[in-house]
């Protein structure tokens, strides 16, 4: 029922059909003769939430790894924003805005809170290599960092050392830095996992706020996250697309039912 | 707002504290030689100095190499050799060995580099072993004898460095002209994008960086300054030696480091001071001193994995380093 009001607010919107920003053709990773990723074909859409759903070892992670070129395919190619990346190393594809969290999360422990957004800024700012100028030159992007800190509920804790957060803050402050880099395609490993009730209803909320006019796509266990948040699915399982479309659809499909919807629905009676 | 506040107090008395440290560290080098050995005192500015180099590496950027001899030894070859063979001033002898450790810093990181771990580390010790055996072989460095009788010369054409007062100073200039680069690069906006790379480097990598170049701008910038101390060294002894380069004064350094606590300014100071001053005590007892620093080094691990000034400052100020 919250899907109808996700398409609602997509239908009055201005793109009637959401151009694909980051696409992926037959994308295959071969682990020493163990097939993780297999003739994967991928669209994700701007201003769309994108769910990639299935078992463990289903190759969820891997694909994240070979979208943003951590792994490199075995065969395949990736589109971002209409550029060949299948070849581009995964700095550069971070730099063109496709930025992507982790399953543990990453952040810089021993740095403070405020630190870890400004680091994610500075590269922008273009204060990477200045090795010759007092730290006092990263000031100027203390107003932005704070905001940033703010939109997820952190400013008060900027001094702190990031690595003495509770992990569902750690989590809140990743995505904060990685809303520093502005990205156009942003893919999220597990936002949720291993946070309270209150801290899921604001990643939602910050989710939703941010697909208003950027991509994203994310792992998540969590179906009654995946049914209320995001407008499109991919089921996978075995390396493979088991199945594509909204949660309706999905949720119909005899053999999502089998190989995923019905073991969990199990679990989460027992 | 109380816990901005107290942190604002806690980092303004703590700069207070290293202003002050700062200032009677350079009012103690200052007083040194009219109380110590000057040729001592110059010896340990010069391992001091390298070992915070090699800090600037592992503390600062999280890699460990086990090749620096051959920046800090390779200088002072390429010093001596021009001051000896080309009749060169003091001071453009030391930016010639200062220059030449810095390429040799950009061909050995840049094949280091594309592995991590223990891995960077086998690397840079292979390649430094083969710049030793160059060094064993090649006709310049004049073999087991090495350069000798390098001549102090007059710096800038017109001070005398023959004097041990005027080259006490003169070594005590770079060596804090060494230290502040080092103190700059860490405190930097540049040094914050090695810390980052240094705490988590596919975060760094996902934020944009290309922790390569980060790498290896690191990597060259540590080796010149190894460089700077192993010039600096070659005109103070006045000669240039195998010792410099093997696999052993690697290893020193990174006793030194480890000893004084890595990660940390103070520490390779302290550390180096430890390692050369214990050398020269043994030295003439006859007592080997390997067995001495390898307990020291044992002891160090088990007890204090900070290192002296680690513990120092997790103890006392409560702080990380």
């Amino acid at each position: 029922m919250t899907l109808g009001t996700a398409a609602a607010v997509r239908s009055d919107g201005k793109e009637q059909t959401p151009r694909v920003v980051l696409s992926a053709r037959g994308l295959r990773r071969d682990f020493a003769g163990f097939v993780a990723v297999k003739d994967v074909d991928l669209d994700v859409h701007h201003a769309r939430i994108h769910a990639l759903i299935g078992p463990n070892g289903a190759g969820k992670t891997t694909i994240f790894n070979l979208l943003t070129k951590f792994l490199q395919p075995t065969s395949g190619r990736i589109e971002l924003l209409g550029t060949d990346i299948t070849r581009t190393p995964p700095a550069r594809v971070a730099r063109m805005g496709l930025v992507r969290s982790f399953q543990i999360s990453a952040i810089f422990p021993h740095l403070s809170v405020l630190d870890n957004v400004r680091v994610a800024l500075q590269r922008p700012s273009g204060l990477g290599y200045q090795f010759w100028r007092s730290l006092s030159a990263l000031d100027q992007l203390t107003p932005r960092a704070r905001e940033l800190l703010a939109i997820v509920g952190l400013d008060e804790a900027a001094h702190r050392l990031a690595g003495d957060l509770s992990y569902g803050r750690k989590r809140v402050l990743e995505i904060a830095t990685t809303l520093a880099l502005d990205p156009k395609v942003l893919l999220l490993d597990e936002p949720m996992a291993g946070m309270g009730h209150e801290d899921v209803g604001m990643i939602s909320g910050i989710i939703r706020s941010l697909a208003k006019d950027r991509a994203v796509l994310m792992v998540e266990h969590n179906l009654t996250v995946v049914a209320d948040l995001c407008d499109w699915i991919t089921v996978m399982q075995r390396g493979q697309v088991l199945a594509a479309g909204d949660y309706a659809t999905v949720s119909r499909d005899e053999r999502v039912r089998v190989a995923y919807m019905g073991t969990e629905h199990e679990e989460g009676r027992a | 707002m109380s816990e901005a506040t107290l942190h604002q107090e806690r980092a303004a008395a703590s700069v207070r504290l290293e202003r002050a440290l700062v200032a009677l560290g350079i009012v103690a080098l200052i007083t040194a030689p009219f109380v110590i050995y000057p040729i001592f005192v110059m010896k340990m500015l010069c391992f001091a100095l390298f070992a915070c180099a090699f800090n600037l590496l592992l503390g600062y950027t999280g890699l460990l190499s086990f090749g620096h001899a051959a920046f800090f030894g390779g200088a002072a070859y390429f010093c001596a050799y021009a001051v000896k063979a080309w009749g060169w001033p003091p001071e453009a002898g030391i930016l010639l060995g200062t220059a030449g450790a810095a390429l040799m810093g950009l061909v050995m990181g840049f094949l280091a580099i594309r592995r991590q771990g223990i891995y960077f580390a086998m690397i840079t010790l292979a390649l430094a072993q083969m710049f030793y055996f160059f060094c064993v072989q090649a006709s310049f460095t004049e073999g087991e004898d090495g350069i000798q009788g390098v001549a102090r010369g007059t710096l800038f054409g017109v001070i005398d460095l023959n004097a041990p007062m005027t080259m006490y100073f003169f070594v005590l200039a770079i060596y804090l002209l060494g230290i502040f680069a080092i103190w700059r690069i860490v405190n930097s906006p540049f040094g914050m994008i090695l810390r980052s790379i240094r705490e988590n480097e596919n975060r760094a990598i996902s934020l944009g960086y290309s922790v390569g170049r980060y790498k290896l701008a690191a990597f060259v910038m540590s080796a010149a300054l190894a460089g700077l101390a192993g010039a600096t060294k070659a005109i103070v002894f006045q000669f240039a030696t195998l010792t410099d380069v093997t696999w052993q004064m690697s290893g020193e350094v990174i006793l030194m480091t480890l000893l004084g606590g890595i990660g940390t300014m103070v520490g390779p100071v302290v550390g180096a001071g430890l390692v050369v001053g214990l050398e020269n005590t043994l030295a003439t007892s006859g007592f080997p001193v390997t067995i001495a620093t390898g307990l020291i080094f044992m002891v160090c691990v088990l007890i204090f994995r900070r290192g002296i000034v680690g513990e120092i400052y997790v103890r006392w100020l409560g702080r990380g380093g």
